[in-house]
C-alpha cells in the first residue's frame, strides 16, 4: 500500500494481564495503523530472584526451587541443576537412574510440548485443541505423580541419581500411554494441524532465516525450524542419549508453522526414545551414596541440556562449602524473546500472538 | 416463578436453594423466597473468573480449567478482562514489580469482586518469601476471600477452595458485601 497519508503511531500495551502472552509479559508495540512497527517486550514481572535464592540454600535444597523457573518442563530443570553438580563434583548416576531420568526428561518434554500445542491454539482462537491437549497431559501427569507424588513441581533428581525409584505398574501404563499418545497426534493433525484457518494464520509468518536465528542465539525447536539441526542431545551428548535411535527434526522453513510442527515432531521422538528406555531399562541401584551434607570442590562449572525451549545452561561456581557461590541460568526463553521484535517487525498486530506463541516462551524462566 | 406441575414428592425444595417454601396453587407453585438468597443463588452460580495466571499456579488452572476437572460445571467461564470477571484467581508468585498491576486489575473489577489466593506464593510467599522481589502474600495489597494452600494446588484443592467461596457468596447478604459491610453499588 502506498502511504500518501501519512498517519501518527500507535502505541499500544500488551499485557502483563493478557491471556496470550503466555504469563505476565509485557509487549509494548508501536503500530503504524495495523503494522508493527517495533516490539519491545518489558519482562520483570515474574522476577523472583531465584538465582540469589541459591545463594542461601544447601545444594541439594535448591533443586525444588528449579522446579519453578520453567515450570512446564520442571523434570528439565532439575536435569539440568542436578547435572551441573554431579560435573563439579564427579559423581558418577547409576545406570537405572539413567534411564528413569531419560524417562521422566522425555515425558517431560512431551508434556510441555502438549501445553505448547493447546495454547498456541487457544491464542489463535480454537479452544478444542486445548481441551485435547490438556486431556493427553493429565496421563503424564498421572505417571510423574505416580512416580514423585507431585503433578507440577517434582523434585525428584537428586545428585547422583533420583530421589525414588518406579513404582509397580509403571510400565505398563507408561506403554498403554504412548500407544494412546501416538493415536491422539493423529487427531490433532485432523482437527488442528491441517486446518487451513491455522495453516493461513502460521504459515509464512514471522520468517526467520537459519543464520538470523543464530545470530540471534535462538535454541531448541525455534532453531530448529529455521533448518539448523542444532540440539543439545547430540551436539554435546550428556546422560545417556547416544544409546537411543532418534532423529534430530528440522525444517528449512523458518515461520511460525515450522516451528509449530517441530514440537509436534518432537513429541514423537521423545515417545520413541521414552518406549527404547522402557525396554533397556536394567535393575540396579538408584542414587550413589553422597554425603548428607554435600560440599562441592571448589571451581566453576558450565553445564546445558536440551529443555523443551532450548538449550539450558547451569553456571555454577562453588567456593568449597555446601552452597553455591554463584549460580546462574542460560534460560532459553528469555534469549529466544530477544527475536521476537525482528520476528513480528511489518506483521500485522494480530500476527503478534501467532508469532510469540510459536517462539513458546514461560515467564518463570525468563524473568528467574 | 412457577415451577412444573406434575412432580407429588416434594423434593425441590431442598435441592435448590432459592426455593425457601413453595406453595401449591392451582395449575403450579409459588416460591416465596428472599432477595438476599436468590441474589447469593445467581451470584454463587456464575462465577466468571480472570484468566489472570502469574507462575506456576496458573498451570494448575488451566489444569482445573480443562478438560478433566472442567470448572465449567460450576458456571465459571474464564474472561480475559477484568470488567467482566466475578472472581480473581490470584495463581502465582505476587513480585513488587507485578503488585500495582494486580491492585490495578482488583480496582477494574466490578462489585461484587472476590479474590481467591491460590498457592503458597499468593498466600504467603511460599518458597520465595526470604526473595528481595517478591510481596509476602497478595492480601498486603488486596483482600483475600479464599486461601488455597499447596505449592502448586492441586486442581481439586483449587475447586474445594471455590466451593468455599460458593458457600461464603450464598451466605452474605445480597444488597451488602460481606467484607466491609458497605452497600454494593446499582
Amino acid at each position: 500500500m502506498s502511504s500518501a497519508i501519512k498517519t501518527d503511531l500507535v502505541e499500544i500495551n500488551m499485557g502483563p494481564q493478557h491471556p496470550s502472552t503466555h504469563g505476565v509479559l509485557r509487549l509494548d508495540v508501536t503500530l503504524d495503523g495495523e503494522v508493527v512497527v517495533n516490539c519491545r517486550p518489558d519482562v520483570g514481572y515474574l522476577h523472583r530472584g531465584i538465582e540469589k535464592l541459591a545463594e542461601m540454600r544447601s545444594w541439594v535444597q535448591f533443586i525444588p526451587i528449579t522446579d519453578r523457573l520453567d515450570y512446564l518442563a520442571s523434570m528439565l530443570g532439575n536435569a539440568a541443576y542436578v547435572g551441573a553438580i554431579e560435573k563439579l563434583g564427579q559423581i558418577d548416576v547409576p545406570e537405572r537412574a539413567e534411564y528413569i531420568r531419560i524417562i521422566m526428561m522425555e515425558l517431560q518434554r512431551v508434556a510441555s510440548h502438549l501445553v505448547f500445542f493447546g495454547t498456541m491454539a487457544l491464542d489463535l482462537g480454537a479452544t478444542t485443541p486445548f481441551l485435547y491437549a490438556f486431556r493427553e497431559r493429565e496421563d503424564v501427569l498421572d505417571l510423574f505423580e505416580m512416580v514423585c507424588g507431585a503433578r507440577l513441581t517434582y523434585n525428584y533428581f537428586r545428585p547422583g541419581g533420583v530421589s525414588r525409584d518406579l513404582p509397580g505398574g509403571f510400565y505398563k501404563k507408561c506403554k498403554a500411554y504412548i500407544k494412546k499418545q501416538r493415536e491422539k497426534l493423529t487427531e490433532y493433525d485432523d482437527l488442528f494441524t491441517n486446518n487451513q484457518i491455522f495453516i493461513a494464520r502460521t504459515r509464512d509468518v514471522g520468517i526467520i532465516s537459519g543464520e538470523d536465528a543464530v545470530n540471534y542465539s535462538l535454541s531448541g525447536p525455534s532453531l530448529r525450524g529455521s533448518g539448523i539441526a542444532y540440539d543439545v542431545r547430540t551436539a554435546d551428548p550428556y546422560s545417556i542419549y547416544d544409546r537411543f535411535d532418534w532423529q534430530v527434526v528440522t525444517s528449512a522453513k523458518g515461520d511460525s508453522l515450522a516451528r509449530f510442527q517441530m514440537r509436534v515432531e518432537e513429541i514423537k521422538q521423545s515417545l520413541n526414545i521414552v518406549e527404547q528406555a522402557l525396554e533397556g531399562i536394567p535393575e540396579g541401584e538408584l542414587k550413589c551414596r553422597t554425603p548428607q551434607r554435600l560440599k562441592l570442590p571448589e571451581g566453576e562449572i558450565y553445564y546445558h541440556i536440551e529443555s523443551a525451549r532450548g538449550d539450558l545452561g547451569v553456571y555454577i561456581v562453588s567456593d568449597g562449602g555446601d552452597k553455591p557461590y554463584r549460580l546462574k541460568w542460560r534460560a532459553p526463553s528469555f534469549i529466544n524473546l530477544g527475536a521476537l521484535n525482528s520476528l513480528v517487525k511489518g506483521w500485522k498486530v494480530a500476527d503478534v500472538v501467532a508469532i510469540l506463541g510459536s517462539i513458546d516462551v514461560v515467564l518463570g524462566e525468563v524473568d528467574r | 416463578m412457577e415451577v412444573g406441575r406434575s412432580s407429588d414428592n416434594n423434593t425441590s425444595d431442598t435441592i435448590d436453594r432459592p426455593l425457601d417454601y413453595i406453595e401449591r396453587i392451582p395449575g403450579g407453585a409459588v416460591i416465596t423466597t428472599t432477595v438476599d438468597k436468590v441474589f447469593g443463588w445467581a451470584r454463587e452460580s456464575s462465577l466468571w473468573y480472570m484468566l489472570f495466571g502469574l507462575a506456576c499456579c496458573a498451570i494448575e488452572m488451566m489444569a482445573a480449567g480443562a478438560a478433566r476437572f472442567d470448572l465449567d460445571r460450576f458456571g465459571m467461564i474464564f474472561r480475559a478482562t477484568p470488567r467482566q470477571s466475578d472472581l480473581m484467581i490470584v495463581a502465582g508468585t505476587v513480585t513488587k514489580k507485578m503488585a500495582p498491576r494486580v491492585k490495578r486489575l482488583y480496582e477494574q473489577m466490578s462489585e461484587p469482586r472476590y479474590v481467591i489466593a491460590m498457592g503458597s506464593c499468593a498466600n504467603a510467599g511460599g518458597p520465595f518469601a526470604d526473595s528481595y522481589a517478591v510481596i509476602k502474600g497478595v492480601d498486603k495489597i488486596i483482600p483475600v476471600d479464599v486461601y488455597v494452600p499447596g505449592c502448586p494446588p492441586r486442581p481439586e484443592a483449587l475447586i474445594n477452595g471455590i466451593l468455599e467461596l460458593r458457600k461464603k457468596i450464598r451466605l452474605e447478604s445480597g444488597l451488602v458485601k460481606a467484607e466491609n459491610g458497605e452497600p454494593v453499588d446499582g
